[in-house]
């Protein structure tokens, strides 16, 4: 991270009276335990105390901090439930972290156009929960949906298990107001379709905070289907697996999730909690089709045919909503399962061409034997992003490097392949310095570049996503082609 | 004027980085479809991105496709068409609101202009399907953001800030797309006679129920002509006779297939009743406003509505910031898509934005050409810095 600014942390007391001319009472902690649970996100293997909380409970209250800190030259980390798996909301010790959990309505429901406005602080379960009597939800639902914010979903571009059908985040919002560094608030998008000028909302949604702050948020509600039926195919081979996969995509069939796993995901999934998964596959595909009951029927033929063509060797079709939920019960608790058979376990996030899988996994496996430590897969199977949950103990000396080295080779793989380093969780500070494996350093600029179109001093969630800080000065120099001649035309007509 | 027309990256930049030192214009130029859009600039270089055509990588069953931004979007829909895939988000091409042939346009100049069909409503734009690119920025230099998956957040997600940008931003030579299966089976439901403000309310009806109606468009009536609000469905064909069952539960209406049904669509892509001159806008609004907008500027001319009443296309000959300050009030916004040149030399095709976004995307725009290569005026000027 970059180093921590002694000055600003000196000027500590006056900071937080100015903060608390802005947000009266509550909102502004700097005692050293109320900080404390704030010092880390979900990548608890990273923590550092913020300098200062503050909590403010409307949008002009986080202009006028922003401003403040703007023109104080302090650093700012927003933060929504702090769920991060890539330590996107890590604090730094010399700047504020602002929480944007007090901003937590929802501001309007309109039905006739399927819209939901709401502050970014509203959990993402809240969307769904605050429109589903009257038939609708809201379509991206990370498994973290009980706690994450909606202002860190836009932050983070996040997906789910229905994504595959549904789109990410960016797929599903409109508009936001957005707070710049500078303090100024502006309206991007809105409720059409098109924006006006340029996509600016394309480019805030994942920007993981580094672009100005998120006070609002314009989402797209869909009607819930009729219903939903799942199929729970257990195969020999991950090729025969991921073979079906492909054959279903092929048939033109898009199913609302496809998930797979791995035998050891499954056993420790099975293990925790006892829904009958078959024990003795190498994959377990799960397929869930949504639709009015005859869609739901039909597709549930059209898949289970084709597993059968792929030497599936267990096929269950849930036969009403218990048992759908039972069969989305072991991958949705894949996480704590794994949590259960190991100390801990780091979660990783790439994404590779789906067809590479079988490769990817066995060399996954290699690198497993080669750092000595285990692997569980879990796999958004239809759209190719793997979640591979590296087993290891914190405890024992050397482990956490040893699976950080080993993450780090899996993403390498990951990028070798034709994929990307994240498909969901963010580069964050976990994979920063990874960034270089997949773009040059004219790619990074470019987008460098752009964080200096919205935040030129580079104050707001600085050291995350960019392995290296250039001032914008520095990058907004122009490469000049001295002594070469003009390129002679080519006239084409 | 030069016309170049490189197609290696190694000249592409050099032509954008001599422009840039020479203080030159490039107006970025895929099959030229578009070319009559924006203000004209006879002293702009023309830079002919033709050159790079033609299918790069493309396996269907994962649902990707890359290929050359100056491909013609016609052999990109033969292709996939070969492979029962489509790209989603309808695109068009513009030739016949000029009265030119189909068959110029490129997918680079689809994306530019992000151009969306009928199914935008419901697949989303092309923002929502172009994975990644490669290109020369304004800067003269090669490179590649985003990626040829389906999934993917390693940094920002500049994808969707080259979809409408005009040939602002960056010179696109390669562009990864996501690709969808064709519907095994489409029809059409056309409620026939409903005034506008009950059309919009049957297709929010319609959108708000169980059907997943993939595209929803009014055509109002004319001579001798009933008029007609469609909405159409896909899928399965048992999916989608249980979808129609639940709007015809709602609606009564009359099935239409095949060419009765894709009559009316085929109107939507070719905006056939719109002519060949004259003024002709696209406004993009919260379908709410959809028909108090249309009954405050009168159009005299035929008009068309696009996504459930969040589009409207319209002949309009009145004065532009009329349309624009009705649009704005309905909460949207209005390109001027066609008009004569001494109309386009004064009234800028791109709505306005206010103000301290205007700076926003200029020093965005600066960030991705600062010597304004790609600044030709024909899409407005930068505003100074304050
Ligand atoms: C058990 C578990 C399961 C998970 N499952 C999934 C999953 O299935 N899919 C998935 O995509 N992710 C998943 N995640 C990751 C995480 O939940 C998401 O990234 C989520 O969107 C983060 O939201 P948050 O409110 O916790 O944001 P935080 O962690 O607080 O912040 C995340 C980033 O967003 C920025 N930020 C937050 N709020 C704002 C705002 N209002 N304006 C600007 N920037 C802001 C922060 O600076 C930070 O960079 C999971 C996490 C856990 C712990």
């Amino acid at each position: 991270m970059p180093a921590p600014d002694l000055a600003v942390i000196a000027r500590r007391g006056d900071i937080a009276r100015a903060l608390r001319a802005i947000v009266p009472g509550e909102g502004v902690i700097d005692d050293p335990d109320a900080l404390r649970p704030y010092e880390s996100d979900g990548l608890t293997a990273y923590r550092q105390p913020p300098m200062l909380v503050v909590l403010p409970q409307t949008t002009e209250q986080v202009a006028r901090i922003l401003a403040w800190c703007h023109a104080q030259g302090v650093k700012v980390v927003p933060r929504g439930s702090g769920t991060s798996l890539s330590g996107g909301a890590l604090p730094l010790a010399d700047a504020v972290l602002l929480g944007l959990s007090r901003l937590n309505r929802v501001l309007e429901v309109d039905y006739d156009e399927r819209i939901v406005v709401a502050q970014p602080g509203v959990t993402n379960l809240a969307i769904t929960r605050a429109v589903e009597e009257r038939g609708f939800y809201y379509a991206p639902d990370p498994s973290s949906q009980i706690a994450c914010s909606i202002g860190g979903n836009v932050a983070e571009n996040s997906g789910g298990v229905h994504c595959l059908k549904y789109g990410l985040t960016t797929n599903n919002v409109l508009g936001v107001e957005f707070v710049t560094m500078a303090g100024e608030v502006l309206r991007i998008g809105g409720r059409s379709l098109d924006p006006a000028g340029l996509d600016l909302l394309g480019v805030i949604v994942g920007s993981e905070g580094l672009l100005g702050v998120v006070t609002e948020v314009t989402l797209r509600i869909l009607p819930a289907p009729e219903m939903a039926r799942a199929l729970l195919i257990g195969f020999a081979t991950v090729e025969g697996a991921g073979q079906c996969v492909a054959e279903v995509i092929a048939a033109g069939i898009i199913p609302a999730g496809m998930e797979m796993m791995d035998r050891p995901a499954i056993h420790a999934a099975e293990a925790f909690v006892q829904v009958g998964y078959p024990l003795d596959v190498e994959a377990l595909l799960i397929v869930e089709l949504d639709g009015p009951e005859a869609e739901c029927d039909h597709l549930i033929g059209a898949v289970e045919a084709i597993a059968r063509a792929n030497g599936a060797v267990s096929v269950r079709a849930s036969q009403d909503e218990a048992q759908r939920v039972a069969f989305w019960a072991g991958r949705k608790a894949a996480f704590p399962a794994v949590g259960c058979i190991s100390p801990d376990y780091y979660c990783m996030d790439g994404t590779i061409p789906r067809r590479r899988l079988p490769e990817v996994l066995e060399r996954m496996a290699a690198l497993s034997a080669q750092y000595g430590l285990g692997v569980a897969n879990v796999f958004h199977a239809g759209d190719g992003n793997l979640h591979p949950l590296i087993l290891y103990d914190a405890n024992q000396p050397g482990q956490l490097e040893r699976a950080e080295a080993f993450g780090s080779d899996i993403l390498r793989l990951c990028v070798e392949v034709g994929g990307v380093l994240t498909g969901e969780h963010g580069v964050g500070v976990e994979k920063r310095d990874l960034m270089p494996v997949m773009y040059t350093e004219v790619d990074l600029a470019h987008q460098q570049r752009v964080k200096c179109a919205f935040d030129p001093l580079l104050l707001l969630n600085p050291g995350k996503v960019f392995p290296t800080l250039h001032r914008c000065a520095e990058l907004g120099r122009m490469h000049v082609h001295h002594g070469r001649l003009p390129f002679p035309g080519l006239p084409r007509f | 004027m030069t016309v170049f027309g490189p197609d290696t990256t190694g000249d592409l930049v050099a032509v954008v980085a001599d422009a840039g030192a020479a203080g030159r214009r490039l107006d970025l130029r895929g099959g030229g479809s578009k070319r009559a859009v924006g203000a004209p600039v006879p002293d702009a270089d023309i830079l002919d991105m033709t050159g790079f055509s033609g299918v790069v990588d493309y396996d269907p069953a994962e649902l990707v496709l890359t290929v050359g931004a100056g491909t013609p979007l016609a052999q990109i829909e033969t292709l996939l068409a070969e492979n029962g895939q489509m790209l989603a988000f309808d695109p068009f091409d513009h030739g016949p609101i000029w009265g030119a042939a189909v068959g110029a346009a490129t997918i680079g100049g689809i994306i530019a202009a992000g151009v969306g069909g009928s199914r935008r409503l419901s697949a989303g734009g092309v923002r929502d399907h172009l994975l990644g690119f490669t290109g020369g920025s304004g800067r003269g230099e090669f490179f590649v953001a985003g990626a040829k998956v389906v999934k993917n957040v390693t940094g920002y997600d500049l994808s969707k800030l080259v979809c409408g940008s005009w040939g602002r931003l960056v010179a696109l030579c390669e562009v990864t797309l996501k690709v969808m299966p064709c519907p095994q089976f489409v029809l059409t439901l056309a409620l026939p006679g409903q005034s506008l403000e009950a059309a919009v309310a049957s297709m929010s009806a319609a959108l708000g129920s169980q059907a997943g109606v993939a595209a929803a468009a009014y055509l109002p009536g004319a001579e001798r002509a009933e008029a007609i609000t469609a909405l159409r469905l896909e899928g399965f064909e048992p999916s989608v006779r249980a979808r129609l069952a639940i709007l015809q539960k709602l609606f009564g209406g009359e099935v239409l297939r095949d060419a009765a049904g894709g009559a009316i669509w085929e109107r939507l892509r070719t905006l056939s009743p719109s002519g060949e001159t004259g003024a002709l806008w696209r406004i993009s609004i919260p379908a709410k406003g959809c028909a108090g907008l249309v009954a405050a500027l009168k159009p005299r001319g035929p008009y068309l509505v696009d996504w459930a009443g969040g589009l409207v296309w319209l002949n309009y000959e009145g004065p532009p910031d009329a349309l624009r300050q009705a649009a704005e009030a309905a909460g949207g916004h209005a390109l001027l898509l066609r008009a004569g040149e001494a109309t386009r030399a004064v009234v800028p095709a791109l709505h306005p934005q206010p103000q301290p976004l205007a700076l926003l995307e200029a020093r965005v725009r600066r960030a991705f050409d600062p010597a304004g290569v790609f600044e030709t005026g024909r899409f407005g000027r930068i505003p100074p810095a304050n």
